[in-house]
């Protein structure tokens, strides 16, 4: 603990199924209309009911929001990880538990803080119903909180009243209960602790969002007519945000249908199948997923690779390889993801970093698809997916027109004088395409995974094959103009970092512990896939670079080597993978100890 | 396979129908397949049924799978843009495309290998989805494409050309459409057009999952005797429950029927379905008697051939999700996109 104030981490630690997680959810989100910056992680298990689940809230005024190694206030409330929870609290720091029963002697630490608040006997006479007692236990203890970190107690009342609106008869007991528990600490304990919060401005006009709801949010806003998608952690609330937004923006005014197809289907050789064709026929459609949902879809992955036809995928990464950890984080899909399918194949792909990238490229990656004429893959995570997280306001430009690339209607049909699908008029690579029964007599042809001439007749000539595949390369080109760039911040440092989605998180709050220590990095985040010139720029321009990114196997590195020819000796890897998100301890600690090592210049040293 | 290209012209009576076409200008591309392959006689068929009803021959979606059947969209309807797609999954890429547009007419075309192994589970949900197309399958027993390996349709001790009988099970695809909800279910031979081709007329014209099994034999690989998909087999084998006609206008009286065993079915578009019954007992709303019906003709070595089972009036897909009536592809950025403000409201519900 740097401060006080603002400045902390508190883990809840409950069991799943119990109804903590509105109670856990109210908390953090008291600070943040409190405005105070806040980064919310929710540790679960893969499992519905009774196994141990972490609900994790850093506090930081400065608003740094990657993980944060350490705990320094537990809210110990399972009993199967009281150990465990105990030993992860920082020296100095509290345990907040229910002392119903008294501590057993074996939990005793005495360079922490023992709040104990007996939450089981208080609860009794008050609640009748034994699982009203479970559910409100959470509540009593966010009331306590409340008096103990200082968080303005209208603020949680106001938002109890929001959230049970046409529930009244919840509303009462539930403030009873936050009551119970504030009234215990002010009475009982020494409430506030010196740890506490104070109302700030540093959120500013900042939203809190999760990933997933803006990914289907934008997907919406973005033109999506058709969401077709198989249930996966976690990836399945892109799907749900999409109906959820859809149920209440594309509704038919005159007639009450809807504007928009929403499918659950099979499995995910069918989502995807669905998504291709529809987007064969003219209709933005896409597809959420995480990784073992990527590994069934490389054959149609492959497929509208070669038969260049749009669709949007999103990957919600989980910890592979196979089932691996379904419920934690990592960016272990890049390489997969990026070759999907056998032969020659390669796929566009975006990596956003924030709840309002994961909106923009939603739309962005309809608009991708469609002038590319190829898949295009969006690769968020656990972290960034599920868990809400501050970002900046979502904003739709109105001058804004979708880009539905190179579509011919049936006036410009009769205007040529000939129609090749695959010809490469406009020498970019990407041909022009017609949709099903657009013109009566011109501009059918036939789709097809297997070789083609360029008027779409099959063929096994070596010569159009290779055409053929070197006109997708030229297309691959088109590609690296065309997607996101990548956001650099140099000094003209002969070292930089490189880092890319939800690795993005702890990147100021690492850099500044380094800038302390002399180190000074020029920083580069990836933002798609095939790189642009500014990537290989910035690699050329520095002698080393620390490559940060949460797998075993360096994927984003080796995309740099496969890609860019870049020599490996100058891309230092940072791998974290261990399915938490990736700390700036962690980053600060590796790069520190690579300079240690090898003795390279700091700016201190180079002044001194 | 022949290597002569067709010729444009055509004989000058050749009937015209109301859009004034000939059958010729619902054909596709010469076909690649064996000389006297039974899928040619199918894709004529389909020629046949589309050209008759005078429906325009750009508004279709022709999508197909992997194999000698799924070649054949390119051999009818080359106005209309066709999707040879991936093993088993031409029920997912037609349903894709019927959500993008519904006034499209759906073809999908498969083959027993395409649909009974790899793509059975495809099958089975694009049916319980009740995609409104015609789901037709060229059966023929046999994997023609790798030279004569089984399939899963084919009969248990029905033989391979060299003799060796089929150990397994066959798996009836009728059976499985009737079960799992397609309100249109029949099966022909591609040796009788006369039974074929109105099959396909009602199908397309029917609301809904419309399924076709057509045993179309292989003539490389399992036309011989010992086979239960050859020529021969099915002609002394077929056993016809309904024969369907579809007309337009009030039906003809003809006597070549017994009492009771003609009935007709008025269609979405005002056409009508005339129904003749081999046997006045079989009900072909009836969807458990046409199972066991099916299941029955099997037991004796038969093959139930026919309307087998026709609901008039099911929903559709698109009558279960409540999509819009405006095809999804049709609809404009202003209907798509809520703008800005909206994103304005949408962002303090997230403060």
């Amino acid at each position: 603990m740097s401060s006080n104030i603002n400045d902390f981490v508190i883990r809840f630690a409950n069991v799943n199924g119990s109804g903590s997680a509105s109670a856990n959810g109210m908390f953090a989100k008291a600070l943040f209309r409190m405005g105070i910056p806040v980064a919310t992680r929710n540790i679960f298990p893969s499992n519905i009911q009774g196994l141990p689940t972490w609900f994790e809230v850093r506090v930081s005024e400065k608003g740094y929001l990657g993980r944060r190694e350490g705990v320094d206030i537990m809210v110990a409330m399972n009993a199967e990880t009281f150990a465990e929870d105990i030993d992860s609290i920082l020296p100095g720091g509290y345990l907040l538990y229910d002392n119903s029963k008294p501590l057993a002697k074996e939990f005793v630490r005495h360079d922490i803080h023992e709040i104990g608040i007996p939450l089981a006997t208080m609860l009794l006479p008050e609640f009748a119903d034994p699982k009203q007692r479970s559910l409100f236990k959470n509540i009593t203890y966010l009331g306590a909180l409340a008096a103990l970190l200082n968080i303005e107690f209208d603020v949680i009342t106001g938002m109890v009243s929001t959230q049970y609106k046409g529930k009244d008869a919840l509303i009462e007991p539930n403030i009873r209960a936050l009551e119970l528990g504030r009234n215990y600490a002010v009475e009982y304990l020494s409430a506030p602790l010196p740890l506490q919060v104070r109302r700030s401005d540093a959120v500013g006009d900042r939203i809190m969002m999760e990933g997933n709801d803006a990914a289907g949010l934008g997907s919406l806003y973005g033109g999506a007519t058709v969401c077709a998608w198989y249930p996966i952690t976690p990836s399945t609330s892109v799907a749900e945000s999409f109906e959820n937004h859809c149920k209440k923006l594309r509704i038919d005014q005159q007639s009450g249908h809807k504007n928009y197809a929403f499918m659950q289907a099979e499995d995910e050789l069918a989502a995807i199948g669905i998504v291709i064709g529809s987007a064969w026929n003219g209709a933005r459609s896409f597809t959420a997923t995480s990784g073992p949902g990527v590994s069934l879809m490389s054959e149609f992955l492959g497929l509208a690779y070669f038969a260049e036809i749009p669709a949007v995928v999103w990957d919600i990464q989980r910890s592979g390889p196979s089932t691996g950890m379904p419920t934690r984080t990592q960016q272990g899909d890049l390489i997969g993801a990026a070759y999907a399918s056998h032969g020659d194949t390669k796929h566009p792909l975006l990596f956003p970093a924030n709840p309002k990238e994961c909106f923009d490229f939603a739309a962005d990656a309809l608009d991708l698809a469609d002038r590319l004429q190829t898949p295009v893959l969006v690769l968020s995570d656990l972290e960034l997916g599920m868990n809400e997280s501050l970002s900046e306001p979502l904003q739709w430009d109105d001058a804004r027109r979708y880009d539905r690339g190179k579509v011919l209607s049936a006036q410009q049909l009769d205007e040529m004088e000939s129609f090749g699908r695959y010809l490469d008029v406009d020498g970019d690579g990407v041909g022009y395409r017609t949709l099903p029964g657009t013109h009566p007599e011109k501009g059918a042809f036939f789709t097809r995974g297997t070789s083609r001439d360029e008027y779409a007749a099959y063929t096994e000539s070596p010569d159009a094959y290779q055409r053929n595949m070197e006109r997708l390369q030229l297309k691959w080109q088109t590609a690296r103009q065309l997607v996101p760039s990548a956001e650099i911040v140099g000094r003209g440092g002969s070292v930089g970092v490189l880092y890319f989605g939800t690795t993005s998180l702890p990147i100021p709050e690492a850099l500044d512990k380094l800038a302390v220590k002399g180190i000074h990095l020029d920083t580069c985040r990836v933002r798609a896939f095939p790189f642009g010139d500014e990537v290989e720029a910035f690699v050329a321009e520095h002698d080393l670079i620390f490559v940060v990114e949460q797998n075993r196997d360096a994927q984003m590195r080796t995309l740099l080597i496969n890609e860019l020819q870049t020599n490996p000796a100058k891309l230092i890897s940072i791998l974290y993978f261990a399915g938490l998100s990736i700390s700036a301890d962690f980053i600060d600690a590796q790069i520190s100890a690579y300079y240690e090592e090898h003795k390279l210049a700091r700016l201190t040293e180079v002044k001194s | 396979m022949t290597f002569v290209t067709k010729p444009r012209v055509h004989h000058p009576k050749l009937p015209i129908n109301d859009l004034g076409l000939t059958r010729r200008d619902y054909e596709g591309s010469v076909s690649t397949l064996c000389a006297g392959c039974g899928h040619d006689s199918v894709s004529a068929a389909i020629v046949q049924a589309c050209a008759e009803l005078s429906l325009p021959p750009h508004r279709f979606a022709k999508v197909s799978g992997i194999g000698c059947s799924s070649k054949t969209p390119s051999y009818f309807l080359n106005r209309s843009h066709g999707f040879n797609s991936v093993h088993g999954r031409m029920p997912s890429v037609i349903t894709g495309a019927n959500l993008a547009n519904r006034d499209l007419m759906c073809i999908g075309v498969s083959g027993d290998g395409d649909s009974a192994s790899i793509g059975l589970g495809q099958f089975a949900h694009v049916v319980r989805r009740r995609t409104n197309m015609l789901y037709l399958v060229d059966n023929n027993g046999t994997y023609g494409l790798t030279k004569g390996q089984f399939s899963a349709t084919n009969d248990k001790g029905s033989t391979s050309k060299k003799g060796v009988p089929n150990l397994y099970e066959p798996i009836d695809l009728v059976s499985m459409a009737l079960q799992l909800g397609a309100s249109f279910v029949a099966r022909s031979f591609s040796g009788d057009k006369r039974q074929l081709v109105p099959l396909i007329k009602a199908a397309l014209k029917h609301k809904g999952m419309a399924f076709i099994d057509v045993i179309s034999p292989c003539v490389a690989f399992n036309n011989h005797a010992g086979s239960t998909k050859s020529f021969e087999f099915m002609r002394e084998h077929m056993q016809s429950a309904v024969q369907a006609d579809l007309i337009f206008g009030q039906p003809e009286i003809t006597a070549d029927y017994a009492q009771g065993t003609r009935e007709s079915v008025t269609m979405p578009d005002g056409s009508i379905l005339q129904l003749y019954k081999v046997d006045a007992d079989y009900d072909p709303y009836d969807r458990i008697g046409a199972l066991t019906y099916v299941q029955k003709m099997h037991e004796e070595g038969h093959v139930a051939t026919g309307l087998l089972y026709v609901d008039p009036d099911a929903v559709e897909c698109h009558d279960i999700l409540e999509t819009t009536a405006i095809p999804l592809n049709e609809l404009s950025e202003d209907a798509l996109c809520p703008g800005s403000e909206a994103l304005t409201a949408i962002n303090q519900g997230y403060r």
